[in-house]
């Protein structure tokens, strides 16, 4: 038998059928659903008069919609109402699992998954959102799908698929103190560009990704799809089973023991080919900023504003001039002297307990500076929440100043009532800086939620020591 | 997907080419969380003198006197004719969705946009590709006597009007097989349901966690 990749085993481990040009019906284990992707879907199974194909594989919440301010007098966007509620509806119509806007366990369809156990190593994930790629930290096969995809997967347990390339990108070496696994991805899509993984599943790999908590890895493949990769992956290990155990939705017993003798040959066989192979030196890596409008367009903290005219590529060079002009940016700025507006801290990308304990040390005992006009916290989940205020954490930010949030996506795309208003500069954990993504006319920076809490405290990028 | 064997109606002319997916349902109504009910607000630029969305209420504006399908027997079309590159623009499938909840099984047209083609066929909308004479001849036939009906047949791919000779028309044999059926992407996966049963049967003997 040939060596394969993890791609690889989780691809054959799902393939139903094939057909002679190499399409695949592949078979999906857990679909999570959340309710700006999902009406028409829903629709269209009523509509052909269709019923789920396995309602156990759904877990549904809603979060992109969802107010981070008081809940309960219920939404007030009539709009925003209304796609929330046709979620509730399509979940007890259809016998869907949901965690409602008042259970504790709402929170960022891809916080609340692995939170569940509901992600588990070996499984298909598919929603249709595309930062889905997040549950590929299980050594699991998860990607994003459009809203044709979501019913076809409702109605059938199946997407017809076509395999994509392996490339692997290997993290060696041990990163410093105080560089998260925030910065390593960043640094990640620095060096291949925001299309280096376009028609490739990536396995990350290398010392310094497997030194990194589960929460760390999420946060990786999270933005694997910046990266231009619809999945992203690590294989699971002992630090993927021990997080993976006692969850609610986790194999127990038995099954606990045969699901973990299972997962042991979630890895990369040595010899497996990969397509493209990648490296970084972790020890090398500095904590991120991005300064432009693309995740690529990014630099150390201790670093300065590129600038265009040292660039050779001409197409680059024009997109790097018309990034500057949107973030209102001169080249050869030092990156510690742009001053911030807003400050978020949350979203699937970092908005777990681990990412808040890193910004509270930094927030601890300190006061936001007072040309910040708002610091907000956002926990993924309920969950996530209730665990920070036990530790206390709540009290430390309301303390330095910060806002204190319920759970959702929040100011990560604006959907809700937390924006930024033209001209504002944001330093934001979250993972697109796209022109007007926060709101029209918002700058976003890409950051740690170290560097964020560092940037609300002193009122401009500022390293942590 | 709702199949297409037969279908006997009236047709409604839109005499003009060029037709975009923008003029047959604007950008506002695109928030919806339905893929029904665009019918109402089918181009609704040009059906009402006053501006529309979704939080207006239609009964409250004025309808453009003036506008083909506001006037009976046009009101009750079920298939449009209309002139070169209909549905250009942009891929919104809500294009096809708003002409299906109007009533509309068929559209008529010397050619049509790309992405448009292909949508129709996706939800049970039946383009068919004819030569500018015989358009022209429905044109004619219709605007002196509205409320004429042609009958389409999918499967002799014929189209048989009052006073002529039926007319042959070209369509994908793929298309017409799946139209016929009623079958899209789902009910094809769906002809595979037993290997799926079969897959999961396997696999839940080898991971039974999966299916706990
Ligand atoms: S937090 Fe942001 S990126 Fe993540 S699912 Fe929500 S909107 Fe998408």
């Amino acid at each position: 038998m040939s060596a394969k990749t993890l791609y690889d085993k989780l691809w054959d481990a799902h393939v139903v059928r094939s057909e002679d040009d190499g399409t695949a019906l592949l078979y999906i284990d857990r679909h999570l659903v959340h309710e700006v992707t999902s009406p028409q879907a829903f629709e269209g199974l009523r509509i052909a008069g269709r019923k789920p194909w396995r309602a156990d594989s759904v877990m549904a919440v809603p979060d992109h919609n969802v107010p981070t301010t008081d809940r309960s007098a219920g939404i007030e966007d009539p709009v925003a109402r209304l796609q929330v509620q046709t979620l509730d509806n399509n979940c007890q119509e259809f016998g869907l699992n949901e965690f409602v806007m008042s259970d504790i366990r709402q929170g960022i369809v891809h916080v609340i998954g692995p939170e569940q156990g509901a992600t588990l190593p070996g499984m298909t994930v598919v929603c249709g959102d595309s930062h889905t790629s997040t549950h590929g930290a299980f050594g699991a096969l998860a990607f994003g799908i459009g809203t044709s995809e979501v019913e076809h997967v409702l109605a059938t347990q199946c997407l017809l698929q076509n395999k994509s390339k392996n490339m692997l990108v290997s993290v060696d070496g041990k990163a410093a103190d105080g560089v998260t696994a925030k910065d390593i991805v960043l640094a990640v899509i620095g060096k291949i560009g925001t299309a280096g993984g376009t028609g490739y599943a990536i396995e990350f790999g290398g010392e310094a990704i497997h030194a990194l908590s589960m929460e760390g890895r999420m946060t990786v493949c999270n933005m694997a799809i910046e990266a231009g990769a619809r999945a992203g992956m690590v294989a699971a290990d002992a630090t993927t089973i021990d997080y993976v155990k006692g969850r609610p939705y986790a194999p127990k017993a038995e099954l606990w023991d045969q699901a973990v003798a299972e997962w042991q040959d979630l890895h990369s066989d040595s010899g497996a080919k990969f397509d493209k192979e990648i490296h970084l030196d972790a020890a090398a890596i500095r904590p991120q900023v991005t300064w432009g409008t693309s995740p690529e367009m990014v630099v150390a903290i201790d670093d300065v504003v590129p600038d265009p005219d040292q660039e050779s590529d001409s197409v680059k060079a024009e997109g790097m001039r018309k990034a500057l002009a949107y973030m209102d940016l001169k080249a050869g700025t030092p990156i510690k002297d742009i001053a911030v507006d807003k400050v978020f801290i949350g979203s699937c990308t970092n908005s777990r307990i681990e990412d808040l304990r890193a910004a509270a040390k930094v927030a601890a005992g300190k006061q936001v500076a007072a040309n910040v006009k708002l610091e907000m916290v956002v926990p993924g989940s309920g969950l996530v929440k209730q665990q920070a205020e036990k530790e206390g954490l709540d009290k430390v930010f309301l303390a330095a100043g910060f806002e204190w949030r319920e759970p959702g996506c929040s100011m990560c795309l604006a959907m809700n009532a937390d924006r930024l208003e033209p001209g504002e500069r944001c330093a934001s954990t979250s993972n697109r800086n796209f022109e007007g993504r926060q709101g029209a006319g918002g700058r976003t920076h890409l950051v740690s939620p170290a560097l964020a809490a560092a940037a609300a405290i002193a009122g401009h990028f500022a390293d942590i020591d | 997907m709702q199949a297409f064997t037969q279908h006997t109606g009236i047709v409604a002319p839109m005499d003009r080419a060029n037709v975009d997916t923008d003029a047959i349902i604007p950008k506002q109504f695109l928030k919806s969380i339905k893929r029904t009910g665009f019918g109402p607000n089918a181009f609704d630029d040009w059906r009402y003198l006053d501006k529309g969305g979704p939080d207006i209420d239609n009964a409250t504006r004025r309808p453009n006197p003036d506008f083909v399908l506001n006037q009976p027997p046009f009101d009750k079309a079920t298939i449009l004719v209309a002139r070169e590159n209909f549905g250009c623009g942009s891929s919104r499938e809500h294009a096809v969705w708003a002409l299906e909840d109007f009533g509309f099984r068929a559209v008529l047209a010397p050619s049509f946009a790309d992405i448009f083609f292909n949508n129709s066929f996706k939800n049970g909308l039946l383009p068919i590709v004819l030569d500018a004479e015989i358009i022209y001849a429905i044109f004619k036939a219709v605007t002196q006597k509205p409320g004429f009906e042609i009958t389409i047949d999918l499967q002799s791919q014929t189209i048989t009007m009052e006073g002529h000779t039926p007319v042959k028309f070209e369509v994908d044999a793929f298309r017409k097989h799946c139209l016929l059926h009623g079958l899209d992407d789902i009910a094809l996966t769906l002809q595979h349901a037993d290997e799926i049963s079969a897959y999961e049967k396997k696999r839940s003997q080898q991971a039974p966690w999966l299916f706990s």
